[in-house]
């Protein structure tokens, strides 16, 4: 099938996966509605798999993989040109599979954690779905309007997730710090917006580059204009100096939305971000080229210092998060084929193996906010083995372990780097993947090396049927692009075959 | 003259805007940000497009900031703010990375007549030349623009989903 934008109505089917979410995250909505008045009669005892919150954890997972047909669909669809405000190109169909993947991940480690904290489930779930579809927006946006608006539908469905945990002060403190400084953030991202529609008269990413590349852009405008644009951007993704909200965020926030939040808004941010360097501003380098070095250089090393002396696990990957958003973004100033393909592979390497590791730290948890502290996890991998070997699995991938899919990641990101001749940042990453096995292998210390507290510490810790589900999922893939990460590379290359002005 | 009222409306919305910070009752501050706006559907007027400077008064001075003023009144927020973040050394800072944007604003446009030869200021011109002020926002909202224009609907859904979640009591 071919879409031509001068007619409206093919944008229904460029935006089918969206459109998609959107409908069904309605429909979740309305069923969680009419189906308040049984949740609340029922004891806190029971199955979570069984409970009526359950239904709609299961309903709002049908709808994820129905946006992921809609997606593959998309595949056999072609576009005339490549001017419209949507784009219908492999590099938004991969992020796609990201973004969707880790919102089916969070609604599948959510079940019991919206049951025992009695959190209402229709919204839960209904929000999750739409914020999802924010977040695919901004992967498939061609112009700055879109993205904005992709941008602010992801936010403000997040900033509600975060505050969402009623009985937990934490959350709520959270919440308005998120709604606050994400506010701001937005703030500069549309003056930004403005600046560069009054410097080159669109926004329009391809019309952007052209009068760029024609030397029409008004220059100081543009300056001006790229740089609250970068400022935006590395607030949502949380970049050093634009980092202060993270860790306290990620801490108070239900821990399945730190999942979330962590994994699928930072690739969502990275995409768009990708996008509009390479697209929009390949020849305005000399302007966002030391912004985003410097952003990247201080991300990974202050990240990781700050990340040694956490003690609790979840303010821990919030840093590690941090510190994962300065490596993503070395791949933004090397700007080549390597490097897009990298952060691709990077991105879908990253959601697997945080959201798997937040899966463990929520049943570690209880599936509440107790028993965050690393000393909570001595002895846990010898009472729990199967959990343990995957939270071994998830940490030695995050710090980038050879035979793991992060270990694979890292290697692109240094090879799309040296492709680009970034020797100083190549290195700063090397040094920086040195000092955060500090951190992670501190956890898998406690929980190899050393005896519980109380001998049956750990024997509470349950993973019910969905968290399973994911955790076999994540393993199985964070091992498997570990050890043939050819596949996925190829894919990804493939992706981003064609996307704007990469250098090959 | 024009240039004249420009600079008057200027001074008057950057004043405003500065009122609306440093100001220490809330309904002050909102007081203040009214003027802002107003000032800028002024400077809205002398651009030639009338149907924004309109749309700036009746949507933003008018509806949003009146809600603002209720629910600053039924809070009970309408006395003086508690100074915990308006501290001498916050002050300082503020000022310093304020003052060094708007320097930075005004070095890279010392000089640039962009307001009136900029490639924005062109296609806005040719819009309003071709489609007269309401059309030239009329037109595009609902044909090269109505993708975001759905979007701003799911927009506004979320924000009050949200809403409502973390308002509503609990246990209700």
């Amino acid at each position: 099938m071919e879409l031509d934008f001068s007619r409206g109505v093919h944008y229904w089917w460029a935006l089918l996966p969206e459109i998609v979410l959107c409908i069904w995250g309605m429909g979740v909505l309305i069923v969680g509605v009419s189906k308040r008045h049984r949740q609340s009669g029922e004891d806190a005892t029971g199955d979570p798999t069984l409970s009526g919150a359950a239904d709609l954890g299961w309903l709002a997972l049908f709808g994820v993989l129905g946006a992921a047909f809609a997606n593959g669909w998309l595949y056999g669809v072609h576009e005339v040109g490549s001017g419209g405000m949507i784009a219908v190109d492999r590099f938004r169909l991969f992020a796609n599979w990201i973004l969707l993947g880790a919102a089916a991940l969070t609604i599948l480690i959510s079940f019991a954690y919206v049951y025992r904290q009695r959190l209402q489930a229709g919204e839960f779930y209904g929000l999750i779905l739409l914020a999802t579809a924010g977040m695919m927006f901004m992967a498939a946006a061609r112009d700055l309007i879109v993205i904005f608006l992709g941008l602010e539908v992801m936010s403000v469905g997040v900033y509600a997730l975060t505050a969402f945990n009623r009985r937990d002060r934490k959350s709520a403190e959270a919440g308005l710090k998120y709604f606050l400084l994400g506010a701001f953030a937005t703030g500069f991202l549309l003056y930004g917006i403005a600046l560069v529609y009054g410097a080159t008269g669109s926004t329009n990413v391809a019309a952007i580059g052209a009068s760029v590349s024609a030397g029409t852009a008004t220059p100081g405008l543009l300056a001006i204009g790229i740089a609250m644009l970068t400022i935006g951007f590395g607030f949502k993704v949380a970049a050093v100096p634009f980092h202060m909200w993270t860790p306290d965020v990620y801490e108070g926030a239900p821990a399945p939305v730190t999942a979330f939040m962590s994994s699928a808004v930072k690739a969502a941010a990275f995409v768009a971000f990708l996008r509009v360097i390479v697209v929009a501003f390949p020849e305005a380098d000399d302007v966002w080229y030391p912004i985003v070095w410097w952003l990247a250089a201080l991300t990974m090393v202050a990240a990781n210092l700050m990340a040694l002396v956490q003690s609790n696990v979840k303010r821990m990957l919030a840093y590690s998060s941090i510190a994962h958003a300065g490596y993503l973004l070395v791949a933004i100033t090397a700007s080549n084929t390597n490097a897009a393909a990298g952060l691709l592979f990077y991105l879908l390497v990253y959601t697997l193996m945080n959201t798997g590791a937040f899966a463990i730290v929520i049943g570690v948890a209880h599936q509440a906010e107790e028993r965050l502290q690393v000393e909570d996890y001595a002895g846990f991998g010898w009472a729990q083995p199967l959990l343990g070997v995957s939270l071994t699995i998830f940490l030695l991938s995050l710090a980038g372990f050879p035979g793991t899919g992060g270990f694979m990641g890292k290697i692109y990101l240094l090879q799309g780097a040296a492709d680009a001749e970034q020797w100083r940042l190549a290195v700063i990453l090397v040094l920086a993947t040195v000092a955060s096995y500090w951190y992670y292998l501190r956890i898998a210390w406690f929980m190899w090396m050393k005896n519980p507290a109380k001998p049956d510490q750990h024997a509470l810790v349950v993973a019910p049927l969905p968290m399973q589900l994911a955790l076999i999922v994540s393993v199985a893939l964070v091992l498997y692009t570990g050890l043939f990460p050819s596949a996925a590379l190829d894919f990804a290359r493939a992706s981003v075959a064609g996307l704007g002005a990469l250098v090959p | 003259m024009t240039t004249v009222l420009f600079y008057v409306f200027a001074g008057i919305a950057i004043g405003a805007a500065i009122g609306v910070v440093i100001s220490r009752s809330p309904v002050g501050s909102l007081l203040f940000m009214v003027t802002t706006l107003a000032a800028i559907a002024g400077t809205f007027v002398l651009m030639e497009a009338h149907f924004l400077a309109a749309v700036q008064v009746i949507v933003y001075a008018g509806a949003i900031m009146v809600l603002f003023l209720f629910v600053i009144m039924l809070l009970n927020l309408g006395h003086e703010a508690q100074r915990d973040l308006k501290g001498g050394a916050f002050a300082v800072v503020a000022a310093g990375v304020g003052g060094a944007m708007a320097g930075m604003l005004a070095l890279q446009l010392r000089g640039a007549d962009v307001a009136a030869t900029g490639a924005g200021a062109e296609a806005i011109a040719a819009a309003t030349a071709e489609y007269g002020a309401v059309g030239a926002i009329a037109r595009p909202l609902y044909t090269t623009y109505v993708v975001p224009f759905e979007i701003t609907g799911i927009l506004l859904l979320v924000a009050i989903v949200g809403a409502v979640v973390l308002a509503k009591r609990s246990d209700a």
